[in-house]
C-alpha cells in the first residue's frame, strides 16, 4: 500500500503523458499527414446543424415484392397452361383459385418450381376451400427490408453527396431506420425534399384509345399529371426503365429558353429507347416520375442516340434537383421523416460559450473547496482532476466521440464526484489519526478501507449509465458515454495518482504528523 | 508552507448527532413529501417535453422586441393554426410549439415534419427574424422514446438492486432501492412544482442523481457493515448513527463538491442545461438528506432483528 515501484511510477506517469500527447490533436493543428490524428467531434446542439430520422416504407417493399409474385404466378400458370380465377394480392400474400380440383397438385407443384430471390422466400400452400395461397416467410422479409435500407443509404448518400454537404454522417438504426446528420445546415428543407422523392422514372405509352374514359381497361393505368389537375391514362407496361441512366444534367434549352433535364441511357436503355421510339412515331410517350406524368410528348423520330431531353416547365432549381435525384438513382421504397431537429449556428456558440464559462467555474469552485478543506492532500487530489480531465479528453478523442451539451455537463459531474474517492480516502485518514493511530498506519488503513468503498459506488454509477447509453439516444447518450469514461479515469486518477503523490510525499519527508 | 494544512473544517472532529431519535419524522416527512409529488404527478402532471410528447418547437429570434401578433398573423398566413407561441429567455426571443396531428389521421407523421417547414416560411417573412431552433418529433417516435425512458430507468433501478444485494445483505438493498424510489418520487414533484419539461435530458438527470443517491447510501452501508463487525454487541440503532457520524464529514464534503460544480450550470448554463441542473442540485440535497433520514432509519426497521441476532459477519465478497 505505501510502496511504489519505480516501474509503477513510471507507468502512472506514462499514462497521464500519453493522455496529454493524445488531447493534442484538439487544439493544435496536424504536423504530418502520417501522424494519427483523432480528435473530439462537435455534436450538432454546439456546432450547429441538422438531424433527420428518416424511416423506409416497409409496407411498399413488400407490396412491391407480391405484385411481382403475382405477374410470375400468372405467367408460371401460363406457361405451364394452367388455368386459374380469382387471382389477387392481399396484404400477406397471392391468392387464386385454380380452374378444377384437379390442377391444384400441377399448380403447386409448378409455383414451387419458381425462382426464389432467397431460399425460403415464400411457401405454396392450399387452403380447405381448394384455394392457392403463396405466403412470404418472415425470413424473407427481414432480408428484404435488410437490403432495402443498405441499397437506400447508398442512395442517400450519393443524393446529399451532390448537393455538397460538408461530413455528412449517414448510419443505420434499427430494422427500418436511417439516420442523417448534416452539420452546418441549419435548414434541412432541400434535403429532406430530395429525400422524400422516390425518384423511380419510367417511360410508358399514351393510351390515346382511352382517353376521357373514367374507368381504364385492362393494362392500362390512370396516372396524375405533375400539375395535379388532369389524369393521363398510360399503358402499365415500362417500356423502358430510368434505372437504365448513366446521366443526367440540367441545362437550358437553347429553342425554348425554358430550363431542362437531359439525361443519357447506357446501352440497353439506348437500345430500348431507340427500339420502341422507331416503332412508335407520331404516337405519344409519357415520362413518369414516382407515379406522376411530368410530360407526354409526341414522338417525331426513332431517337438512337441514347440520350434525351425533358421539359416539364421547371424552375432552375427543379430541374437541378431533378438531375441530381436521375443521377443518384431511385430509392427502393419511399423514404419518410420521422423526426427532424436543427441548431443554427449562433444558438451552438451561445451553448459553447455557456457551458465553457459553467465548465470552468465549477472546475475552479471544486478546487478551491479541495484546497480549503483539505490542504495538501486536497492539492493532490486537484492534480489528481487535471489529469482526469486530460485523461477524460484523451479517451474521449481516441474514440472521435461527439461532444454534445448534455456530455458537457456529464464532464462537470464527473469532475464533481471525482473527488468523492479522495474525499473519502482523506476522512479515512483523519479518523485513523483521531484514533491515535501514526502516520504511517494512518494513510496505510486510510487507503485500505476506502478502496473498497471506493470500488462500491463507483460500480452503481456505472451501472446506471451504461443503461443510459444503451437505451438513450442522442445526446443523452453523449452524455451517458462521458460520464462512463470518466469514471473509469476516475478510478485510475484517484487510486492510482492521488494516492502516490501521497506516498512519494510520505517517503520524502517522513512526516510525524499528517495534514489533515 | 501556507497549503499544507486545511483552512477550513466541515464537521466537527467526533460528532455524536442522534440521528435514529430522529427516524419516525424523517420518514413521516419523506412519505408525506412523496405523497405530494404523487398527487402533483396525476394533477396537473409532468410538463412533457419535445421528446416524450412529440410535435414541433420552433425557436427564432426577432429583430427588436418580438411582435406576437405579427408572429400569429404569420403563422396565419402559412396555414399554421392554434400554435402556441411564447416569449423565452430575451425580449426578442419566441417559441413556437404545436402538437402533432391526432393519430387516426392516416398522414400524421407527415404533416407533422411539413409543419416545421411551413413555421420556417413564416419567420421567413418577418423582416430580420431567424429561425435558432427547429424540431419535429413524429407520435410513433416520441412514444419510442418515452418507452426507452422509462425502461433505462427502470433496468437502472433493478439493477443497482441487485449490485448491493451481492454486496451487501438483502436488507441493504431492499432499503436502498425503496429509498431511492421516494426519492424518485420527489424529483418527479420538483419537476412537476418548477415547470422543467420532462424529457429525455431530464430521464439523464434523474438517473444520474439516482447514481449518486446510491453512491452515497453505499458509503454509509458500507460504514455500517464493517461497524456491524467491529461491535458485535452494540445495539443496531447505536451503531447505525455511529457509522452515520463517521461517515458524516465525507457526505457533506462530496455532496458540497458535487453541488458546487452543478451551481454555475444551473445559473448561466443556458436555457437547454439550467433545468438538468436545477434537478441535479435539487437531487444532490434530496439523495443527500434520504441516505441519513431515510435509508439508515429503514435498514434499521428491516435489521432491527435479522442483523443483530445473527451477529455473523456479513458476506463480502
Amino acid at each position: 500500500m505505501m510502496y511504489y515501484s519505480r516501474l509503477r511510477m513510471a507507468s502512472v506517469i506514462g499514462v497521464c503523458l500519453i493522455g496529454l500527447a493524445l488531447c493534442l490533436p484538439n487544439v493544435i493543428r496536424q504536423p504530418m499527414a502520417s501522424l494519427p490524428w483523432r480528435q473530439i467531434h462537435l455534436g450538432l446542439d454546439l456546432r450547429g446543424g441538422s438531424y433527420l430520422l428518416l424511416q423506409v416504407d416497409m409496407n411498399s417493399v413488400t407490396a412491391d415484392r407480391l405484385r411481382g409474385l403475382q405477374d410470375e404466378t400468372r405467367q408460371t400458370l401460363l406457361k405451364n397452361s394452367l388455368g386459374y380465377r380469382n387471382l389477387t394480392t392481399s396484404a400477406h400474400g397471392v391468392t387464386f383459385t385454380p380452374r378444377t380440383p384437379e390442377e391444384a397438385q400441377p399448380d403447386i407443384r409448378a409455383l414451387r418450381a419458381m425462382p426464389m430471390n432467397v431460399p425460403g422466400e415464400f411457401r405454396v400452400e392450399q387452403a380447405e376451400g381448394g384455394q392457392i395461397t403463396l405466403t412470404l416467410s418472415e425470413e424473407a422479409a427481414r432480408q428484404r427490408s435488410y437490403d432495402a435500407v443498405t441499397q437506400s443509404i447508398e442512395i442517400v448518400r450519393r443524393r446529399i453527396d451532390a448537393t455538397g454537404a460538408i461530413d455528412p454522417e449517414i448510419t443505420r438504426q434499427g430494422d427500418d431506420r436511417i439516420i442523417v446528420e448534416l452539420p452546418g445546415i441549419s435548414d434541412p428543407e432541400r434535403v429532406k425534399n430530395l429525400l422524400g422523392t422516390t425518384a423511380k422514372m419510367t417511360f410508358h405509352l399514351v393510351a390515346d384509345s382511352a382517353i376521357g374514359s373514367s374507368v381504364p381497361p385492362p393494362g392500362v393505368e390512370l396516372l396524375p399529371m405533375t400539375d395535379g389537375q388532369s389524369k393521363l391514362p398510360v399503358f402499365s407496361h415500362v417500356d423502358v426503365d430510368g434505372a437504365d441512366l448513366t446521366n443526367a444534367s440540367a441545362s437550358i434549352d437553347q429553342q425554348s429558353g425554358e430550363w431542362a433535364v437531359n439525361f443519357t441511357f447506357d446501352s440497353t436503355g439506348a437500345q430500348e429507347f431507340g427500339d420502341v421510339t422507331r416503332a412508335n412515331v407520331g404516337k405519344r410517350f409519357a415520362i413518369v416520375l414516382d407515379n406522376k406524368v411530368i410530360e407526354a410528348p409526341v414522338i417525331r423520330t426513332a431517337i438512337t442516340g441514347g440520350s434525351g431531353q425533358i421539359t416539364g416547365g421547371f424552375s432552375a432549381q427543379q430541374a437541378t434537383d431533378m438531375a441530381l435525384l436521375l443521377r443518384a438513382g431511385a430509392l427502393p421504397a419511399p423514404l419518410n421523416v420521422i423526426e427532424q431537429r436543427s441548431i443554427g449556428p449562433s444558438l451552438g456558440a451561445d451553448s459553447i460559450r455557456a457551458g465553457g464559462y459553467s465548465l470552468a467555474a465549477g472546475f475552479v469552485l471544486v478546487i478551491a473547496f479541495m484546497a480549503l478543506f483539505y490542504g495538501r492532500f486536497g492539492w493532490y487530489a486537484n492534480i489528481a482532476l487535471l489529469a482526469n480531465l486530460v485523461l477524460m479528453t484523451a479517451i474521449l478523442s481516441l474514440f472521435e466521440a461527439t461532444l454534445t451539451l448534455p456530455g458537457m455537463a456529464g464532464m462537470l459531474l464527473t469532475l464533481g464526484m471525482a473527488v468523492d474517492a479522495n474525499i473519502l480516502i482523506n476522512e479515512r485518514i483523519r479518523e485513523e489519526v483521531g484514533r491515535g493511530r501514526s502516520a504511517l498506519q494512518a494513510m496505510q488503513a486510510g487507503f485500505e478501507r476506502a478502496t473498497g468503498t471506493i470500488v462500491d459506488s463507483n460500480a452503481t454509477a456505472l451501472l446506471a449509465h451504461v443503461m443510459l447509453f444503451v437505451f438513450g439516444t442522442g445526446p443523452v447518450r453523449g452524455f451517458a458515454l462521458t460520464i462512463t469514461i470518466g469514471i473509469v479515469t476516475t478510478l485510475f486518477t484517484t487510486l492510482l495518482l492521488s494516492r502516490m503523490l501521497m506516498v512519494r510525499w510520505y517517503a520524502r519527508t517522513r512526516p510525524s504528523a499528517l495534514p489533515v | 508552507m501556507m497549503f499544507d494544512r486545511p483552512l477550513l473544517r466541515f464537521v466537527p472532529r467526533g460528532t455524536k448527532i442522534n440521528f435514529m431519535r430522529g427516524r419516525f419524522i424523517g420518514l413521516a416527512t419523506s412519505a408525506v413529501l412523496s405523497i405530494a409529488s404523487l398527487i402533483l404527478f396525476f394533477h396537473p402532471g409532468l410538463t412533457l417535453g419535445l421528446d416524450f410528447r412529440g410535435g414541433i418547437v420552433v425557436e427564432a429570434r426577432t429583430q427588436g422586441p418580438a411582435d406576437f401578433n405579427a408572429i400569429r398573423a404569420a403563422l396565419a398566413a402559412q396555414h399554421v393554426s392554434a400554435a402556441g407561441v411564447q416569449s423565452f429567455g430575451g425580449p426578442d426571443d419566441v417559441l413556437i410549439r404545436l402538437d402533432t396531428p391526432p393519430d387516426s389521421e392516416p398522414d400524421h407523421e407527415a404533416r407533422t415534419q411539413a409543419m416545421v417547414d411551413s413555421v420556417r416560411h413564416a419567420i421567413g417573412t418577418l423582416p430580420g427574424a431567424q429561425v435558432l431552433r427547429a424540431d419535429a418529433v413524429g407520435a410513433s417516435v416520441s412514444k419510442e422514446l418515452f418507452r426507452n425512458g422509462m425502461l433505462a430507468l427502470g433496468i437502472s433501478l433493478l439493477m443497482i438492486l441487485a449490485y448491493i444485494w451481492f454486496r451487501f445483505e438483502w436488507e441493504f438493498a431492499v432499503s436502498a432501492v425503496v429509498t431511492l424510489i421516494l426519492d424518485l418520487t420527489k424529483a418527479i414533484g420538483f419537476l412537476v412544482i418548477t415547470h422543467f419539461e420532462f424529457d429525455l435530458v431530464m430521464v439523464a438527470a434523474i438517473l444520474t442523481i439516482l447514481g449518486y443517491s446510491t453512491n452515497d447510501k453505499v458509503v454509509v452501508y458500507d460504514r455500517v457493515r464493517e461497524n456491524l463487525r467491529k461491535y458485535r454487541t452494540m445495539p443496531l440503532a447505536e451503531l447505525i448513527d455511529l457509522s452515520i457520524n463517521e461517515t458524516l464529514s465525507r457526505t457533506l464534503g462530496t455532496s458540497s463538491t458535487v453541488f458546487l460544480a452543478a451551481l454555475p450550470l444551473a445559473l448561466f448554463g443556458g436555457a437547454s442545461l439550467s433545468g438538468f441542473a436545477w434537478v441535479m442540485l435539487f437531487g444532490i440535497v434530496v439523495g443527500t438528506s434520504s441516505s441519513i433520514f431515510i435509508a439508515a432509519p429503514l435498514l434499521l426497521l428491516m435489521g432491527e432483528r435479522r442483523l443483530r441476532r445473527d451477529a455473523r459477519p456479513p458476506t463480502r465478497t
